[in-house]
């Protein structure tokens, strides 16, 4: 069913997006002849061996426009959509668009790449500290068998400072494709704090790709938090491009029913003396599935790299499942890298510990699985986030407010 | 005379069919503090935990009564909520829930069992400053989840702190010196003396003697093979130290 898109392309390239200029135009012809040519990726392909797109590849979608939904932004930092963002910054996008989310990565990359129109970019200028988080929200539209590609760009320049949540959100009932493509660029001395939330239907499919590149001395709190779909793949690149560079990659996913999420992160120490931590918990109730697989590069040269992955998976019921493959690809000799994985049910131990304190089963049950999900909440440092999350999470699991002013 | 809080009679348990407990007879009347020490593989932690309601052992026969009730009728978080309290040996980790959390949970239940308002975080506050200060600690753990990333003589201070605050009428401490250096030891001890009291009674489970030099026992027994072979006052345990659990004839 490669055709039906390739077609729908072409009505597209046709009508609406005519009047982009020849760069961008370029770089969609690029994108769609990489995904003619390559089509939707089988359960053959080591890379999606646990994920099924076959329904995605054989619904007839209808491109819609991305339903954005923007707050007021704070002060020093100009946010923008990818159509003005072509007439007024055209030297400043064509450095950055598409650079970092290379359409040979993955065949739905390709697909949102060749769509590229609608997007929101983000840049703060060098220097900028701003405090105040940018919230940029995007529901699946009220359309029958909606496909849309959300772009988000977000640039933090030299030394600026920024909080910034991106929120995908739906609960239409029917059928739906999401593909999503961020990309974030940190210069020198850079920090962000970045909030990932996802929560749709039953028979949503979310594709996303998050592209991160990071200078010298820069430092990403990097959240992302899956709370349902029919399918989640979401594939999470980071690039640490220069000495100093710090990055925190935090998961929490919670799934129920037939849901089905897939992380692939790829972290790629390109230069010596850069951190990274990843914590990735699953937590999976019914038939629902969960895919992890962490893949740690470290490139020749890159010494001193201090690494360090985690991905613990929870099992609620006997028919949910997880699968974790940490990758290490180590080139260089001076490095300190670990990688666990943890696959089970709740420890019955824990659980005798805690009714031993009079908590009963249940309530000692709800708290284990919320502590799991909670550990990773507490790494969010966008204010507000964290406390939303953390009570969407308490009220699924029947567990009490937290009160964190005691003690 | 006060009726038994805790009456063992002739406790026969085991663990995936093997019988550890080999007929148990132990009474123990709120105020006291029963030391019971015994070999390793005596079935002193196996006693322990098996009081608490571990679901690792089975009891196949004798009756165990805690004031005046079957234990055995009671799931471990009705014991806790009765008084029973059981300080672990090994503590377990609590991923992403912090301490005070944890203890207000559990405070909260036993108080709603009792029929008392469940504890806003303000007031549980005050209470835990209290316990804190009773027992000489301040509040440096209690926003770090629980037992996680804690040494040995944290976990074990952790467990008296809970001990502290849920005030139950029986606690059973599963060989709490256990991992300790003597500091620890010395400040362990302390704070269980100061939570001794005629309404509350002790069990305490140790392989060694040198926790009965701080927290001084009124009786003490010998558990081997799964029966208590031998009782006597504190003065037994200076015997056992003297002697080895060979010398008195117990477990050779």
């Amino acid at each position: 069913m490669t055709a039906h898109f390739v077609a729908a392309y072409k009505a597209f390239a046709a009508n609406g997006a005519s009047g982009a200029p020849p760069w961008l135009k370029e770089i969609r012809e690029r994108a769609i002849a990489r995904f003619a040519e390559v089509g939707f990726p089988t359960t053959r392909l080591e890379q999606w061996r646990f994920t099924n797109v076959q329904p995605i590849s054989e619904t007839p979608f209808e491109l819609q426009r991305v339903n954005w939904q923007l707050d007021r932004f704070p002060a020093g930092v100009t946010v923008s959509t990818l159509g003005s963002a072509v007439v007024t910054a055209p030297d400043f996008l064509r450095a950055h668009l598409g650079r970092y989310a290379a359409v040979e990565t993955s065949p739905f990359t390709a697909l949102a790449t060749a769509f590229l129109a609608d997007g929101i970019v983000i840049r703060v200028a060098a220097g900028a500290v701003v405090t105040e988080p940018i919230r940029v929200g995007c529901r699946i539209p009220h359309a029958s068998r909606p496909m849309t590609h959300p772009r988000l760009l977000i640039v933090v320049e030299r030394g600026a400072q920024a909080k910034i949540v991106e929120a995908y959100e739906g609960d239409a009932p029917g059928i739906s494709l999401t593909n999503s493509v961020t990309e974030v660029v940190l210069e020198a001395g850079a920090q962000l704090d970045l909030c990932r939330e996802q929560r749709e239907g039953a028979r949503s499919n979310h594709v996303a790709a998050s592209h991160f590149h990071q200078d010298g001395d820069s430092r990403l709190v990097f959240t992302t938090v899956a709370l349902g779909a029919g399918l989640v793949r979401h594939d999470i690149h980071a690039v640490l491009d220069g000495s100093g560079a710090h990055l925190i990659l935090n998961g929490l996913s919670m799934l129920r029913g037939q849901q089905h999420v897939d992380h692939h992160t790829t972290i790629d120490h390109a230069k010596p003396h850069c951190e990274s931590h990843e914590y990735f918990n699953g937590v999976f109730d019914g038939e629902s599935h969960g895919v992890f697989n962490g893949r740690i590069i470290v490139r020749p040269g890159a010494q001193r790299t201090d690494s360090k992955q985690t991905n613990n998976n929870l099992l609620l019921s006997r028919s949910a499942r997880a699968d974790s493959q940490p990758q290490l690809e180590i080139y260089a000799d001076d490095v300190k890298c670990t990688h666990g994985s943890t696959v089970g049910p709740l420890d019955p131990a824990a659980l005798f510990y805690l009714r031993s304190r009079g908590l009963g089963a249940e309530e000692a049950r709800g708290l284990l699985t919320y502590g799991f999900g909670a550990e990773v909440l507490d790494r969010i440092a966008v204010p507000g986030a964290r406390e939303r999350l953390d009570g969407e999470i308490r009220a699924r699991l029947g567990v009490p407010e937290m009160a964190r002013s005691a003690a | 005379m006060t009726p038994p809080l805790l009456e063992i009679k002739d406790l026969h348990a085991s663990v995936e069919g093997n019988e550890i407990l080999k007929g148990v007879d132990l009474t123990v009347r709120a105020g006291e503090v029963h030391a019971i020490m015994g070999p390793n593989g005596s079935g002193k932690s196996t006693l322990a935990q098996l009081l608490a309601g571990h679901p690792a052992y089975t009891v196949t026969s004798g009756s165990v009564r805690f004031d005046g009730k079957d234990l055995f009728d009671l799931d471990p978080e009705e014991r806790a909520r009765e008084g029973l309290f059981l300080a672990f040996q090994y503590p377990v980790a609590i991923r992403g829930i912090t301490n005070s959390y944890f203890l207000r949970s559990a405070v909260n239940a036993i108080r709603k069992h009792r029929g008392l308002p469940e504890l806003d975080p303000l007031d549980f506050l005050q209470v835990l400053e209290d316990k804190l200060k009773a027992i000489g600690w301040d509040d440096s753990f209690m926003n770090r989840a629980v037992n996680e990333g804690f040494s040995g003589g944290e976990k074990k201070r952790n467990e008296i702190l809970q001990l502290a605050v849920l005030e139950p009428r029986l606690a059973v401490l599963d060989e709490t010196d256990s991992g300790l250096d003597i500091d620890a030891l010395k400040t362990v001890a302390e704070a269980v003396n100061a939570l001794r009291s005629k309404d509350r009674a002790f069990i305490v489970v140790t392989h060694y003697q040198r926790l009965l030099n701080y927290i001084v026992p009124d009786f003490v027994h010998v558990l081997a093979e799964g029966r208590i072979v031998r009782s006597g006052g504190k003065e037994l345990a200076l015997t056992l130290e003297e002697k080895g659990y060979a010398g008195t004839g117990v477990g050779a």
